[in-house]
């Protein structure tokens, strides 16, 4: 039971999770971001690391991987940066990123370095379900990592199941097939698809991300599943210069409009 | 040894579907339906009907004598360029229209380097009346400017890429985004053998034509079905995949694969993958890429924009590490002269791709009894402008 397994146990409210991308805007804010969104009222946090090729990504945060890139942002910076996450952040942190460098960093020496840091749970949108259990599975439950994969309104009901089955943290429900950064649009088909995945009685929690940018939406993930997640809007108020500055108004106006 | 894709969707340690889950239904519904379309009787009639009163296959296999005469073997040319469009890319995008009309699909998109697959897409676009937007690097659109011009008068959209080199693997990105976000009416038609499986093997199977028409052209010209080596140009991969297709399996023919090396193979402007590439994954497959030691991906560059990617199919990876075929490299510098000979010797002009095969000529030594089919993939007019600089004519 690492911490994203008992944030979801205990947590009544609903649960709001940031994604920021590591190295950007600086090379060096990666803790300091962290730090800022538990204070700021943050429930878990997702660290992107940079990929030079993120198909699953909308402009903003192909803009902020390509500045963290040029900043000298790699898994290796990152693991060294994380080396002083528990003594900073308490919240449960999970790292997202492309399959690519974890296969250069090699995927033992990853999951390794994760748990060693601290680090609670790994999203890699685009690693197989297969190839997950063939050959990474034993290695992310060997250290207490938590696998989350994504589920869209295509995703067809056995293959929900079958991902309900792999993982241990929460489900990811895309609000609609979409790259990153698309605004939440709530149809009528989108509310029945969030009541569908409801109904289904998962044995994990479900979090709804991609498209929540406000209040507004926020408050209509929450109405379906345990929370949401919060990317393209908040990489994008980390471009002015006082950032962290900001960080505090940014939740608050993400929880309470 | 299989050289085929097996029931996993892998050639050796290669291959495979590294997708985000936004492309699964999409790719899962062409994985598990594609064999059975293109068996279906209907399916094969149409698409031989096309190739031949269409594209105009077969296409000739022609013996070049004075480029013969000057290297000391019979050097075939596999005609690819008199097809209809100038290259071999429309033999898979006949086929893949096909597949999209049967599954229903409304709406192309497509990726194009040198704008041959995106001419060769528009095209079939057109002849079935389906909607078309092609996404191509900008510094290619500039490049290639005849072959922007022939996909909006065949009404198609073209959009660029903007991000990374605006090259190739630039608008293979900006393609699987637009698919990500229109996961119901649209099909992606890959223009090589990349991507997450069933791509790599479905466009060889288009493309394996080429091989199939060669062995017959060569048993009437020779009296076997069999040359002593088959050359051909790799970007992605999809001339080469089809050129070696039913010669896979003939222990007398060599395959000789040629990169682009750009500057030289070490002047970090290149493409030349198997050269400086490490095993990674690229546009869902596993296969061997141009990357950083972070796994970041190369910007690779060649004056060939069809043969500047970073990475090759997964097909391909698996030829070179079961060393089934050689994977050699031509400069910049080396293709254009091997073009310009081509035109002064044959008075055929050949895409700046194909030069790259015709180059290799000059690295191989014959002992004059040597029967030899160049791909020449495609015709050069897309090229004369890059022809005219280089040389000041
Ligand atoms: C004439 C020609 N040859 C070769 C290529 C390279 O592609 P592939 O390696 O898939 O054959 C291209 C790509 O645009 C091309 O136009």
């Amino acid at each position: 039971m690492n911490r994203l397994n008992q944030l979801f146990d205990t947590k009544k409210e609903p649960i709001l999770s940031i994604y920021f991308t590591a190295g950007y805007p600086e090379l060096n804010a990666t803790l300091d971001i962290a730090e800022a969104l538990e204070k700021a009222g943050a429930d878990f946090l997702e660290i992107g690391f940079p990929y030079s090729d993120p198909v699953a990504d909308g402009p903003v945060i192909q803009e902020s991987s390509q500045r963290a890139l040029n900043n000298g942002m790699t898994l290796n910076v990152l693991f060294d940066q994380l080396k002083d996450l528990r003594k900073r952040v308490s919240i449960p942190v999970l790292l997202m990123g492309y399959v690519n460098p974890v296969l250069q960093y090699g995927v033992e020496r990853f999951c390794a370095a994760a748990a060693e840091a601290g680090v609670d749970g790994v999203i890699v949108p685009d690693l197989p379900m297969y190839e997950y259990e063939e050959l990474y599975r034993d290695c992310f439950g060997k250290h207490g990592l938590s696998n989350v994969f994504l589920v869209t309104p295509q995703t067809a009901e056995a293959r929900i199941r079958k991902i309900d089955e792999l993982t241990n943290g929460f489900i990811y429900l895309l609000s609609s097939s979409a790259t990153t950064g698309k605004n939440l649009d709530v149809s009528v088909t989108t509310e029945s698809y969030f009541s569908r995945i409801r109904d289904m009685e998962l044995k994990n929690p479900a979090m709804i991300g991609f498209g929540i940018s406000d209040h507004r939406s926020f408050q209509k993930a929450a109405q379906y599943t345990r929370g949401a997640i919060v990317g393209s809007a908040f990489v994008k108020i980390l471009g002015a210069s006082d950032y962290l500055a900001n960080i505090p108004a940014f939740i608050r106006s993400i929880k309470e409009g | 040894m299989s050289y085929h894709v097996n029931e996993k969707g892998y050639y050796g340690d290669f291959g495979g579907a590294y997708i985000p889950e936004m492309l699964y239904p999409n790719v899962e519904e062409l994985r598990s339906k594609y064999l059975e379309i293109i068996r279906e009787p209907g399916f094969t009639a149409e698409f031989e009907a096309l190739l031949r009163d269409y594209v105009g296959r077969p296409s000739p296999l022609f013996l070049a004598g004075r480029l013969s005469e000057k290297y000391g073997a019979a050097i075939y040319l596999k005609r690819e360029d008199l097809n209809h469009t100038g290259a071999h890319k429309i033999n898979n995008t006949i086929g893949q229209i096909l597949v999209a009309e049967r599954l229903g699909k409304k709406r192309i998109i497509a990726e194009t380097g040198a704008g041959q697959h995106g001419v060769a897409t528009a095209t079939v676009c057109a002849l079935k009346g389906l909607e078309c937007v092609v996404y191509m690097g900008e510094v290619d659109i500039e490049r290639q400017a005849p072959n922007v011009a022939r996909m909006k008068m065949m009404g198609a959209t073209v959009i660029p890429a903007t991000s990374g080199s605006k090259t190739l693997k630039d608008a293979t990105n900006e393609a699987m985004r637009d698919w990500i976000n229109n996961p119901e009416n649209t099909h992606y038609i890959i223009g090589s053998v990349v991507g997450p499986h069933p791509y790599p093997d479905m466009v060889a199977r288009f493309q394996s034509v080429i091989s199939e028409e060669t062995r017959w052209q060569l048993k009437e010209k020779t009296g076997s079905e069999s040359p002593d080596y088959v050359l051909a140009c790799v970007g992605g991969g999809s001339n080469a995949a089809g050129m070696f297709y039913h010669f896979l399996d003939d222990p007398k023919a060599k395959l000789v694969a040629v990169e682009a090396a750009g500057k030289g193979v070490h002047s970090g402007e290149s493409a030349a993958t198997t050269a400086l590439g490490k095993e990674g994954v690229l546009h869902g497959s596993r296969s061997i890429l141009m990357q950083t030691e972070d796994g970041q991906v190369v910007e690779p560059y060649s004056i060939s924009a069809g043969l500047d990617y970073p990475g090759i199919g997964p097909q391909h990876a698996h030829l070179f590490k079961v060393k089934r075929a050689e994977y050699v490299s031509a400069t910049d510098d080396d293709a254009m002269r091997a073009g310009l000979l081509l035109a002064r010797l044959e008075g055929i002009i050949p895409a700046i791709e194909s030069a790259h095969a015709l180059a290799h000529l000059d690295r191989m030594t014959f002992t004059g009894n040597e029967t030899v089919v160049v791909c020449l993939s495609g015709r050069g007019d897309k090229d004369l402008a890059t022809y005219m600089k280089f040389f000041g004519l």
